[in-house]
């Protein structure tokens, strides 16, 4: 076992680090509150920069402009990036999920148009997929696609948890577009521009009273032939790739979240009372157990990816225990300080804010619960009551359900 | 980035799973809590030469690391075999810097390679290093909360030492040939005491009424008992402290493995209402939960086999962790093996109780897992593991 790079990472290491004390005088704030335009255009900036300098989509293609390298130079990178306490690049969404989308499913002419713009955050993208009624049941999205006769299409329905849709350019959106097909089986990917008529986009604020996320509507926008990504109703298939690539993003990135043991022991250990205290240090050791586990459960993902494995589903266990500890975390921290560390100046105050929400997002617990039981451990599923249905029969059946 | 097992590793694995399987340890387990005898795996730990796994090449052992003796306490626990490595090797740890030309180390060439080849077992009679909160050395108490002082050692001429005191539950000190002791001195510094089982004021008092009969586990008791100062120095006796640990959620590793493997099975074929209960998420949940324990405490033992050469400022946090992980993950497993089995998964005939047992013993042994909390606990906030 042997945590250190090889000669060749160490080189590469080092060059990323000499560039980045080059430049980080360039990098913005991390986090602050103020004009969004400003720091948008400020962020933008940063990642055009790291752009030129190759440091963006390293495991893209060079055809793309990536690099065609590994993903674990891309963790070189987010390693770097977090050591030197700069910010990351403003679109990580597009640059680590969806672009790479679309050079698996894309046209020529997709790829040529889209993706350098993207890689250097002149167009910033966003995912449309989750909607009100469809999130842990994705393939129940209502969003509907209608092709008109000249191949052009018509898009109504509305999404939610978009991160970065008021800046973004370009969403990728799945649609249903062919309702009488089985549930999987009637979707479609698309290429939508954020800024088309009857494109409707509102912030929606958190616990922390942040706008982390927000909403968007379609009504009856319309798309250009061509803009599906992929097959038309073969959209279920592309989704899953994007997924794929969320879990090698956060299998690549789950140190960089920021939720470990050490950042917490400096918060108690700075109250000296609380350092000795035995229900303190009780908690404390138990969140810290599961807090290191991750990490080094973490370099085993790495240790994989950097053989050319795709993480399986068992990755998402991490997020379970990432999540869950740093809540415990943030409760324990709470605890010791008392209502201070609820004031929004504090540290702690947007992290226990935010934790709630992260529970759900890039899956549920109970869905990647489900996911591992049945994928990992070979469980049987749960029967299912829309296997073999079309979709709007369903719907139907779901509508006279709830009337009953 | 390499932080996976290597083929030498696996190939170990292998080997020891092999030969435990040729041995029925599970029934032996049950037989033995109404007084049967349990097969003696030393030969078998002898033949594959696990008793020489930590000591040099050069004293006749495999020169191996802790991630190696990891691997072999894992396959054990998995089929809760009593084989007394958990006594032997933090004992040889010790015994490793003690060699030298002259035996200027404590031990003569011929008694390490003795050690090496199991030809000679020996037991270590653990003491707790002190912490951030109290700088003590301590052993096991008989019983309480309150721990009982490390054995006093007296030095006396030519590299032997006199030592009185107690220790209890010690694993695997019946039936051993040297009693690896660290104690300390007038000033409290620990030093490590090599004396032969069979000495004048050695008295080792089989525990009974153990609740899992296959730790063997003995009251040890020392009045003048003369032996021989071993060379280790403080750090390789709070080395071996961490190790001890390491080794006992290593064991909890693998058990929890079993537990996973036949709750998973039982879940698939057991139907209820129609269906299998491995589908209902009442059930799955819980099995994913078992294991996501298992690879959390896989990850923390590799830490913790990999900070024992590499990261040694590390080692204490990273096998109190483990210990930490396993234990809870063990006691978790255990009692959901018992659960999905339903009642039948509480009688005697069935094995879970064999493996409840063993998770509630294991979990109260060298200050018991909520020490190993507690001690991953002091670190961090006292800042001396430089987790980085």
């Amino acid at each position: 076992m042997d945590l250190n790079d090889t000669p060749e990472q160490a080189a590469y290491r080092a060059e990323v680090r000499a560039w980045l004390e080059q430049n980080a005088s360039h990098a913005p704030a991390t986090r602050g509150r103020g004009d969004e335009e400003q720091a948008v255009a400020a962020h933008r900036a940063w990642q055009r920069r790291l752009a030129e300098a190759g440091y963006v989509g390293v495991t893209w293609p060079a055809e793309h402009g990536g690099q065609g390298k590994g993903p674990l130079q891309q963790v070189v990178i987010n390693q770097e990036i977090a050591r030197a306490g700069v910010p990351g690049i403003l679109d990580a969404i597009g640059v680590g999920m969806l672009g790479p989308t679309i050079i698996a499913h894309g046209t020529d002419e997709q790829k040529q148009r889209y993706l350098a713009p993207m890689l250097h955050g002149d167009e910033v993208w966003c995912q449309l997929f989750s909607e009100p009624a469809a999130g842990s049941d994705l393939a129940g999205i209502q969003t509907r696609a209608r092709r008109d006769a000249d191949g052009s299409w018509r898009l109504s329905g509305q999404k939610v948890w978009t991160t970065n849709a008021q800046f973004a350019a370009y969403g990728l959106l799945l649609a249903r577009t062919d309702p009488d097909a089985h549930k999987h089986k009637g979707l479609t990917m698309f290429i939508v521009p954020m800024d088309a008529e009857g494109v409707t986009i509102r912030p929606l604020r958190q616990i922390s009273g942040e706008p982390e996320f927000n909403e968007v509507f379609f009504d009856d926008v319309k798309l250009e032939p061509g803009s599906e990504v992929g097959a038309v109703n073969g959209g279920w298939g592309v989704a899953l790739t994007t997924l794929m690539f969320e879990r090698l993003t956060i299998g690549a990135g789950s140190e960089g979240m920021g939720y470990r043991a050490d950042r917490f022991a400096r918060a108690i250990a700075s109250d000296p009372v609380a350092a000795k205290d035995p229900e303190v240090r009780a908690r404390f050791g138990e969140l810290a157990t599961e807090l290191l586990a991750l990490r080094f459960t973490g370099y085993r993902l790495l240790t994989a990816i950097s053989r050319g494995q795709i993480p399986g589903p068992e990755a998402g266990m991490g997020k379970i225990t990432a999540v869950n500890g740093a809540i415990a975390a943030g409760d324990l921290i709470a605890d010791v300080l008392g209502p201070e560390a609820l004031d929004p100046e504090s540290e702690w105050s947007y992290l226990i804010s935010f934790l709630p929400g992260l529970k759900s997002a890039g899956g549920t617990e109970e869905i990647l619960r489900n996911t591992v039981g049945e994928r990992v451990l070979g469980l049987p599923p749960e029967p299912r009551l829309d296997k073999g249905i079309p979709f709007s029969e369903l719907r139907a059946k779901e509508r006279q359900e709830v009337a009953s | 980035m390499n932080f996976d097992l290597s083929d030498e590793q696996v190939l170990l694995r292998e080997a020891a799973r092999d030969a435990f399987s040729r041995v029925r340890t599970v029934e032996a387990a049950r037989e033995a809590l109404e007084g049967g005898e349990l097969p003696d795996l030393w030969p078998t730990a002898r033949q594959a030469g696990w008793t020489g796994l930590l000591l040099d090449e050069e004293h006749g052992g495999a020169g191996l690391g802790a991630i190696d003796a990891i691997l072999v306490a894992a396959e054990a626990g998995r089929v809760l075999a009593s084989v007394p490595l958990l006594g032997h090797l933090p004992a040889t740890a010790i015994a490793n810097s003690a060699g030298g030309p002259g035996s200027a180390g404590g031990l003569d060439d011929g008694t390490l390679a003795k050690l090496a080849s199991g030809e000679l077992r020996a037991a270590y009679l653990p003491a707790r290093p002190g912490d951030d909160l109290d700088p003590a050395w301590t052993v096991e108490p008989r019983s309480g909360r309150r721990r009982a002082p490390a054995p006093r050692v007296v030095r006396g001429d030519e590299g032997l030492a006199t030592v009185n005191g107690s220790v209890a539950w010690v694993p695997d000190a019946v039936g051993a040939d040297v009693l690896v002791v660290v104690g300390v001195e007038a000033d409290g510094s620990p030093v490590a005491v090599a004396i032969g089982a069979s000495a004048d004021g050695v008295s080792i008092e089989p525990a009974s009424g153990v609740y899992d009969a296959t730790r063997s586990l003995g009251h040890v008791t020392l009045e003048d008992a003369c032996g021989r100062v071993l060379a280790a120095d403080e750090e390789e006796l709070r080395r071996a402290w961490f190790l001890a640990h390491a080794l006992i959620a290593a064991e909890s590793l693998g058990a929890v493995e079993e537990c996973l493997e036949r709750s998973v099975a039982y879940a698939k074929e057991r139907y209820t209402f129609g269906r299998a209960i491995g589908s209902y998420q009442a059930i799955k949940h819980a099995l994913t939960e078992v294991l996501r324990r298992q690879e959390n405490t896989r990850s923390l033992l590799y830490y913790a086999g990999w900070a024992y050469d590499d990261k040694p400022d590390e080692f204490a946090a990273a096998a109190s962790a483990a210990r930490a992980a396993g234990g809870a993950a063990l006691d978790f497993a255990a009692r959901e093996l018992i659960s999905v089995h339903g009642g039948i998964g509480a009688t005697w005939e069935h094995d879970a109780p064999l493996f409840f047992r063993r998770a509630q013993l294991s979990r109260r042994l060298l200050g018991g897992t909520g020490d190993a909390v507690d001690r991953l606990a002091g670190e961090l906030l006292s800042g001396s593991a430089a987790v980085a």
